[in-house]
């Protein structure tokens, strides 16, 4: 049933996807001639070959996230994968909260949502200030160059959510490695494949410990409501908090490092905010807007004949709705390639995702960010780039855009 | 302005919480909670935002014509 309905139409070579970037501040150029020429167009996914339908203006990815008639179910034959995942491995995978769909979608995310509320997140304001103080007090006791990415950039929230989850923040290493390889769109089947099962043998063991001895974490937490809701079983609880875990920390720590280099690009705004911190929370949306680095992470299937504008996506076929896209149509944000960050439209961005799956860790992302640039900038007045931007390597090629290392001195 | 939402389709996003914490809450669940249904003009803005950023698309915005 997949070959048929895939070769359904295919007929003209569609271009590729992923498209590359050719600027590191600003989205694939195709992206401005697919929303002005056809917002809803056909893709071929580089990775295995197969057809996708891209979504490019702000409305369309809007609609196309808020649909009830789509699914994120990456089982499904036309889900549009971008790591290569042979049949057999795929049909194994334990669907995880954001490729699940309603009716257990809406029951595991209601036993979650308590742990990342608005007044939740606050109250972690005054940790997250002591994680990132100690951080920089020992940048500054090492003294530059330093790379920000591992001083600073990954430590803080990978920090923060072992302490939500109630993770071991000194194993670390090993799980930071094997995040990093999920992210990685070259590796291997068999590379992602065994990042996945060690990366899930661990917490396995973690949450067997936990099961027997909570402690006060969301772990602990999940588990005990488990106990009367009984919506998951072991397996689910190891695959949340695999999602939690590289969710949490993978994604900030590439805004932490992409936005401080986009401050020190344009020092004129970087002394606005210094000058007078209540413009930082603008400069973070504008920021996120910028550089919406899961550009491709919300894969969908259509599971009825969708019409978006006349251009009608089959059921069972592939949707991307290129949240980098949207987040530069010209008719939401004007002059969508240049960063201001007094951008007063920055907060329609889409980076977060949009309808039932946006990121739950949303408003924990803005107070880590919103700590993390104003005390850097507050405390390292000096800061700069020890390199030549040219010199920079950015994340082309993994499902999260960033930058992989980033040498600063002051 | 009135203000009406649907608390069965919210999904906890928090994001009208964090940009408009004088009309919305979340109670101990994570699900919203109005605070003020008419609220004051100096709001309007920032609840009209609210309402737009929603991914859930809960809140809706009743305009005082359309009143009984």
């Amino acid at each position: 049933m997949t070959q048929s309905a895939e070769q359904t139409a295919e007929t003209a070579p569609h271009p590729p996807f992923p498209k590359r970037r050719t600027c590191p501040f600003s989205p694939p150029p195709e992206y401005a001639e697919l929303r002005r020429d056809e917002p809803v167009s056909r893709a071929v996914l580089k990775v295995n070959g197969k057809p996708t339908w891209l979504v490019t203006t702000h409305e369309h990815v809007k609609k196309v996230l808020s649909d009830s008639r789509v699914s994120s179910n990456l089982k499904l034959p036309g889900y549009p994968h971008q790591f290569h995942i042979p049949e057999e491995m795929l049909q194994q995978v334990r669907l995880m909260l954001l490729s699940m769909d309603p009716p257990d979608h809406t029951a595991q995310r209601r036993m979650l949502i308590p742990e990342f509320t608005a007044r939740r997140v606050r109250e972690m304001r005054p940790r997250v200030q002591e994680i990132v103080d100690e951080r920089i007090d020992a940048m500054l006791a090492a003294g530059g160059p330093v790379d920000l990415v591992t001083a600073l950039a990954l430590p803080v929230p990978s920090l923060v959510i072992c302490e939500l989850l109630g993770v071991p923040y000194e194993d670390h290493p090993q799980f930071e490695e094997w995040s990093a390889n999920m992210m990685n769109h070259d590796l291997s089947p068999e590379e992602y494949g065994a990042s996945v099962a060690a990366l899930d043998a661990y917490l396995d063991k973690l949450v067997t410990t936990k099961e027997n001895q909570p402690g006060d974490d969301l772990i602990s937490r999940f588990i005990e409501k488990n106990r009367e809701e009984r919506i998951a079983d072991h397996v689910d609880v190891v695959t949340m908090a695999r999602l939690m875990l590289v969710g949490g920390h993978e994604t900030t720590a590439n805004m932490i490092s992409l936005g401080v280099l986009a401050l020190l690009e344009h020092p004129e705004q970087l002394e606005a905010v210094r000058n007078d911190p209540s413009l930082l929370p603008g400069a973070i949306e504008e920021l996120l807007r910028t550089f919406s680095i899961s550009d491709s992470g919300t894969a969908r299937v259509a599971l009825e004949d969708i019409d978006l504008d006349g251009t009608v996506i089959r059921a069972g076929e592939g949707i991307l709705a290129l949240n980098n896209a949207a987040n530069h149509d010209e008719t939401v944000f004007p002059d969508p390639d240049t960063f201001d960050i007094h951008r007063t439209e920055a907060r329609s961005h889409l980076a977060f995702g949009y309808g039932i799956h946006q990121c739950i860790g949303a408003n924990l992302a803005r107070v880590e960010l919103e700590v993390v640039y104003g005390t850097l900038l507050r405390r390292i007045p000096g800061l700069k780039l020890a390199t030549g931007l040219d010199q920079l390597r950015f994340k082309d090629d993994a499902m999260v855009y960033g930058v992989y290392e980033l040498p600063v001195t002051w | 302005m009135r203000l009406s939402i649907d608390p069965d389709k919210c999904v906890g996003a928090g994001q009208c919480a964090m940009f408009a914490p004088d009309v919305f809450d979340q109670g101990e669940d994570g699900i919203v909670e109005l605070l003020q249904e008419e609220p004051p003009e100096s709001a309007h803005e920032e609840v009209r935002e609210a309402a737009d950023m929603c991914p859930a698309q809960v809140i809706r915005l009743i305009a005082h014509a359309e009143r009984p």
